[in-house]
């Protein structure tokens, strides 16, 4: 009897065994060890269920290391069949160095729109190299209770922004913004490039900076400096030394009542709050009433094969599931605020997102100026940015002498500034 | 006539080990360094370009200013470090040799514990403590009816470097603090008795007889301060991120190395404007110590009891 079993036991072993080589396993490169629980509880499953015969392994990095620990197996050859992809020049290197494969013939491409794809493109956009998977939207959070009890309405107009602002600062409750300067990139990309598109006009003044036709001494492109500097009197004490984490935690502790935001912030400042208040969301206020809004919808995710990869077969299977209308709204509803790229609308239940998404209606979409092509030299357009921006708030640097600087350096390496 | 020696195996024997591992772990990675700063990225890969780094390091408004600027802060850092940290450590010391000193082991120890602990928790530590939002040094000028005196300190250009060179400080006062201790120990009690019978005693017996001696002690740890300091790179990491903000009021050459090297952010790294600057910082240390070791060194007189 014990016999049988045993033998039933190793025939069933070598039997797995037997199943499991047939099966492909995938590796996936990614930054976002945030979403490893995701990944393996609802995107993995879903896909290995329609596809049997592929496994995936989610195989996160920290943010911080993912571009240099990507590019050092990249060149020892131990990276993984799929490569999460950093926008523009980052993954364009990568491309060009032979190491992504070209995903131009992929079916699911049809999917995405020009502009999702144009992060991920050559500059000619003759090829497509990673499957666009995200994009995240800059706005305003908001505490409603606090709101509430001071009888305040979001503002749509820059007048009602700053009314708003100096009526929280008058009742001295709250803090008017939670924002700090010396991690700089708040600054900047909460910031500059979340109020900036609507002065220099969202993809127009981006491109005319491109093609050199505009510079970052025109006006469109100091105001924002300007209006930056307004907002150093609504900051909290201290703001010099306030960094990205004390701001969060500022706001989700109900001290503070606006919150300069990007929507990847929706899934981490939820359970933070817990319910104590309710969060809402206003997109950057216009100049007058009737003017066309701008937001920055920036594409942030993508996602690639690595040109050596083994089972490139089984991962453009993988990949044209990526580009599917499923995935979008399994992503999309799994991680509030990462917004899906695709054409065809994916309905998602978190209200804050619904909100973030609602304003791709009515404005014009744009993503942060600075990423395509611009950060290509030294110095680098977008570092210089967020010591800009942190400089003007702080009061360093006036937004004239900032935005001279910049230009300078701009010019000082790209061709097409320096006529 | 005496047979000539041999060559003696042994002395090569005994010596290859440490050679070897010191040479594959240092002697080769600076030649490597020294090496990549003359190269540069070309169409085709790498191509050398002989001093053009070093051209561009200095000669170029945006790289210079960068480059003089790190350099500037860094020795502010040191001068701190020299100014606070070396006196201090040396009035510990004279204090716990006191023989009247109750629980100087306790002091000995507490004082010396930071020393051990991390950058990483000390940078940490350090933010939380000066943090104006949660910190406890508000809280604690409030106390005594001085929280005028508060300021962001490490978010203001004017006041940032100087904060982290008096952490720096706090953390490592240990170390010059035991050396010296150690060196007035070694003090013959027959100097001091004869001291004492001449009627020099307290601080003309610490001027006038222990200083003197203990001075070839200091000099050794000023220059262990001086490759410390311009090797700095951790605190500024841990405390002000890569960028070494505010307005790069506190960027070492370690953290300009560091930037330059690796990339940061949408700046892709470039490994041989890195190991330029890497190879500039060298040469700084390498000057420093040299005239450390042949101008006062030599000059230093030694006393032989």
């Amino acid at each position: 009897m014990t016999r049988t079993i045993r033998l039933a036991l190793l025939a069933s072993t070598f039997m797995a065994g037997a199943a499991a080589a047939q099966d492909v396993t995938l590796t996936v490169e990614s930054w976002r060890n945030d979403d490893l629980q995701i990944w393996q509880e609802t995107i993995i499953p879903a896909f290995e269920a329609a596809n049997p015969g592929i496994k995936i392994n989610f195989a996160p990095t920290a943010p911080a290391e993912y571009n240099a620990v990507l590019n050092s197996k990249l060149d020892a050859g131990s990276a993984g069949d799929l490569i999460t992809c950093r926008p523009f020049d980052a993954s364009l290197e990568l491309f060009n160095k032979g190491q992504l494969a070209d995903l131009t013939d992929l079916e699911s491409m049809a999917n995405f729109s020009d502009v999702a794809k144009s992060a991920w493109q050559t500059d000619d956009g003759s090829a497509t190299f990673c499957v666009p998977m995200a994009s995240v939207i800059h706005g305003f959070l908001y505490n409603k209770a606090a709101f509430e009890e001071l009888g305040l309405e979001p503002p749509k107009t820059v007048d009602e922004f700053y009314a708003v602002l100096d009526k929280i600062k008058e009742d001295g409750t709250y803090i008017p913004m939670a924002m700090g300067t010396p991690d700089q990139w708040e600054a900047a990309t909460m910031g500059y490039q979340n109020i900036g598109p609507t002065y220099w006009k969202g993809e127009e003044g981006r491109k005319a900076l491109i093609d050199g036709s505009q510079k970052l001494t025109d006006e469109g492109w100091v105001e924002p400096f300007r209006q930056l500097a307004k907002w150093k009197d609504y900051l909290g004490d201290g703001f010099e030394a306030q960094t990205y984490p004390d701001s969060q935690n500022l706001f989700t502790l109900g001290r503070a009542a606006i919150y300069p935001a990007g929507s990847w912030e929706i899934g981490v400042f939820e359970p933070q709050i817990a319910g104590a208040f309710e969060m809402g969301a206003f997109a950057p206020p216009i100049v007058a009433e009737g003017d066309t809004c701008y937001i920055s919808d920036h594409t942030d995710i993508g996602i690639g094969l690595n040109a050596a990869s083994q089972n490139a077969d089984a991962a453009r299977t993988f990949l044209e599931w990526v580009g599917s209308d499923e995935f979008a709204s399994l992503y999309a509803n799994a991680l509030p605020g990462f917004f899906s790229l695709n054409s065809n609308p994916v309905e998602m239940e978190n209200a804050v997102a619904q909100e973030f998404v609602s304003w791709r209606e009515n404005c014009e979409p744009t993503i942060r100026s600075t990423y395509q092509i611009l950060s290509r030299g030294t110095p680098n357009l977008e570092n210089e940015t967020w010591n800009a921006s942190a400089n003007v708030i702080n009061g360093t640097e006036t937004p004239e002498a900032a935005a001279e600087r910049l230009q300078e350096g701009l010019a000082s390496w790209y061709e097409p500034q320096q006529n | 006539m005496a047979r000539r020696k041999g060559f003696r195996w042994h002395i090569a024997v005994f010596l290859a080990p440490a050679v070897l591992v010191y040479t594959a772990i240092m002697i080769i990675p600076l030649i490597g360094t020294l090496n990549l700063s003359l190269f540069g990225k070309g169409e085709t890969g790498r191509v050398f370009v002989g001093l053009a780094n070093f051209a561009t390091l200095f000669g170029d408004p945006r790289w210079s200013a960068a480059f003089w600027n790190a350099l500037a802060n860094n020795a502010w850092f040191f001068l701190v470090h020299m100014l606070v940290q070396n006196p201090v450590g040396v009035m510990l010391a004279a204090l716990l040799s006191s023989p009247r000193l109750r629980m100087a082991a306790f002091y000995r120890t507490a004082i010396f514990v930071p020393t051990i602990l991390s950058f990483v928790i000390v940078g940490f530590v350090w933010k939380l403590i000066l943090s104006p939002i949660w910190g406890i040094a508000p809280n604690m000028l409030d106390a005594v009816g001085l929280k005028s005196l508060f300021a962001p300190w490490l978010g203001r250009e004017g006041t940032a470097l100087t904060t982290l060179a008096l952490v720096s400080v706090w953390q490592f006062v240990g170390i010059p603090m035991m050396l010296i201790y150690a060196a007035l120990l070694s003090i013959p009690d027959e100097v001091i008795e004869a001291a004492e019978m001449d009627g020099v005693t307290g601080w003309p017996q610490f001027w006038k007889i222990k200083l003197p001696l203990i001075l070839p002690s200091i000099g050794i740890i000023s220059v262990l301060t001086f490759v410390g300091n311009f090797n700095a790179f951790d605190l500024i990491y841990v405390s002000q991120g890569a960028l070494a903000g505010p307005n790069f009021a506190t960027d070492l050459l370690g953290t300009f190395l560091y930037r330059t090297f690796f990339g940061f952010q949408l700046q892709l790294g470039d490994p041989h404007m890195g190991a330029t600057i890497a190879t500039a910082m060298f040469g700084i240390i390498l000057v420093g110590v040299c005239i450390y070791l042949f101008a006062i060194q030599t000059r230093l007189r030694r006393y032989q009891f």
